[in-house]
């Protein structure tokens, strides 16, 4: 008795933790605190459950600790940050995954004794489990380019998914009726694993801070199911706050796309929609490094763009360099995040302050926006739609509708590109044809260096 | 209805609530740890799988409660350890500079 009371302490201390935990994640100075008051609840409630009276053998719980361990902390420790986001869609399936194994136990486990609300949380553990678990593994495979990003689509493909889809759930269905018809649990299990390749295939790379945070808030839903099966609050809480927090996540990235939330929950989401008609060739405006040095040097306040570009031309720390040689100068820098540069939410901020650069220079879309007018250079480095003007009034544009950085308004533009070819919507962006608006051709990484010796070398001159 | 389903649905509906309202504060900035964190915490199944790994009750049950710790070990581990180390990296400008 005193070890039920001892292990129900630790679960609702583990579960004040958890609130605590995501309150001082708010901000940057509290964050860490909630780390450690998230790792103490977690640790308090381990102990308490490592007592429960159902144990009777700690032989293969301490094989799975060591594993367990073996794989998670090297892929914390050693994983650049770029690949947060493969890390991020691979524990996901590893969360998924665990809860749809627990089900699936429970349910061979109790076969005789389930009743229906039970059969039915389980059935919603297990299919939210399997597709959450091949969902996520897709997901990896395209965001670690194992898989081809673009999407794979084909006629009927919602038509094909949905079907699958609604068969799982009628098998399931008739399953919760008639718990003892084992025979068809595989068939849930393989349907929704399969459901979840399925549901993925046909979504771009673009399109994958979204899914993430959606495939977040599936794998939390089930391990809230698994709280219900389990009759386990703490995880019940602990599944809702996960839940919550990747639907949020997933409704911000669907708002900062334009897409409604309809239009992901079933899937016909991320098909490259392309610009019919040729792209008439304009005459751009093309500088050197040494013209574009000259003017920011001569800025009093200037906004960086990044985009996912940066990144993948690996060009924070040179754009660190850049910003503190002009900061030593007096300039005002600052840098411009749309909520859905990099490959997961809030990736760009990460992959900024890895590089050093302080966190109160980053600033959110709203916030920055009306600076632009008062600014004296914008420069957008590898950044492409989410600055394109026809988002706010060609309402021809596939793009049309979607929040932009207002780039355009800012009195110089500059823009580090490696040529003329259009972004991932497959649209030309107006910006590039303004006439305060210097191209700067080049790779990303090696144009920002080229920047920073003209900046150095003149100051050294002077 | 049981009791038990009952007080389980208030539980949940109450921590939905919850969750919305302490995660809509969370800075924009945070967002990356934030789902890193959030991981981790629901990774807090490992409990339902250390029971199920543990009990012995079949064998079947033991290798799927065996893979399932692994597994949430996995979250629980990587999770909070590579949120603190994207934590870390967020600093404040020096005074100074």
């Amino acid at each position: 008795m005193i070890e039920t009371y001892f292990i129900q302490f630790t679960y609702i201390a583990a579960a004040a933790a958890f609130v605590l935990s995501l309150k001082w994640l708010s901000h940057p100075t509290t964050a860490r605190r909630g780390v450690r008051v998230g790792e103490l609840g977690m640790a308090l409630a381990i102990v308490g459950t490592l007592v429960h009276h159902e144990i009777v053998s700690y032989q293969w719980i301490l094989v799975g600790f060591v594993l367990g361990s073996a794989i998670g902390l090297p892929l914390a420790v050693f994983m650049p940050m770029t690949h947060v986001p493969q890390r991020t869609a691979l524990s996901h399936a590893f969360g998924a995954f665990a809860a749809a194994l627990v089900g699936t136990a429970e349910y061979y486990l109790h076969t005789d004794k389930l009743t229906t609300f039970t059969m039915a949380a389980l059935s919603l553990e297990v299919i939210l489990g399997f597709l959450t678990t091949t969902g996520s593994l897709m997901a990896f495979g395209k965001l670690q380019d194992l898989l081809p990003s673009r999407p794979l689509v084909y006629r009927g493909q919602n038509v094909v998914n949905l079907s699958l889809f609604a068969v799982a759930i009628g098998v399931a269905v008739y399953l919760v009726l008639n718990p003892a018809r084992s025979e068809l649990f595989p068939v849930i299990a393989v349907l929704s694993l399969l459901f979840g390749v399925l549901l993925i295939i046909p979504i771009g790379g673009a399109d994958m801070p979204t899914v993430i945070s959606l495939l977040n808030s599936y794998a939390g839903l089930s391990a809230a199911a698994m709280g219900f099966v389990l009759d386990n609050k703490l995880l019940i809480v602990a599944g809702a706050l996960d839940g919550s927090s990747g639907f949020i996540l997933s409704v911000i990235m669907c708002r900062a796309m334009n897409r409604s939330f309809a239009n992901v929950l079933f899937g016909g989401f991320g098909q490259v929609q392309m610009a019919a008609g040729a792209i008439e060739q304009r005459p751009v405006r093309s500088a050197s490094p040494e013209e574009a040095a000259q003017i920011l040097e001569a800025a009093a306040s200037v906004i960086v763009v990044p985009g996912y570009g940066m990144a993948v031309a690996q060009a924070q720390h040179k754009v660190r360099e850049l910003y503190d040689l002009l900061t030593r100068r007096g300039v005002d820098v600052k840098f411009a995040i749309h909520p859905v540069a990099g490959r997961m939410p809030g990736h760009m901020n990460v992959l900024l302050a890895e590089a050093d650069i302080p966190y109160d220079r980053l600033t959110e879309m709203e916030e920055i926006n009306p600076d632009f007018p008062r600014t004296d250079v914008a420069l957008v480095i590898g950044a492409n739609d989410v600055t394109n003007p026809a988002a706010r009034h060609d309402q021809g544009s596939p793009i049309y509708g979607m929040p932009i950085l207002d780039v355009d308004r800012a009195r110089t533009v500059m823009v580090i590109k490696r040529s003329m070819s259009p972004g991932f919507a497959g649209i030309d962006n107006e910006l590039y044809y303004m006439d305060k608006t210097m191209m700067l051709f080049g790779d990303a990484k090696s144009f920002v260096g080229e920047l920073v010796k003209e900046l150095a070398g003149a100051r050294v001159g002077a | 209805m049981t009791s038990n389903l009952e007080s389980e649905l208030f539980v949940f509906l109450l921590a939905t609530f919850v969750g919305f309202e302490v995660i809509r504060r969370v800075s924009p900035l945070l967002h990356t740890p934030l789902m890193s964190l959030t991981n981790a915490i629901s990774a807090i199944s490992l409990v339902g799988s250390i029971v199920i790994a543990g009990a012995a009750k079949s064998e079947l049950s033991t290798i799927l409660g065996t893979i399932a710790v692994v597994c949430s070990t996995a979250n629980v581990v990587g999770g909070f350890v590579i949120t603190d180390r994207m934590l870390k990296m967020f600093k404040k400008r020096e005074p100074g500079k």
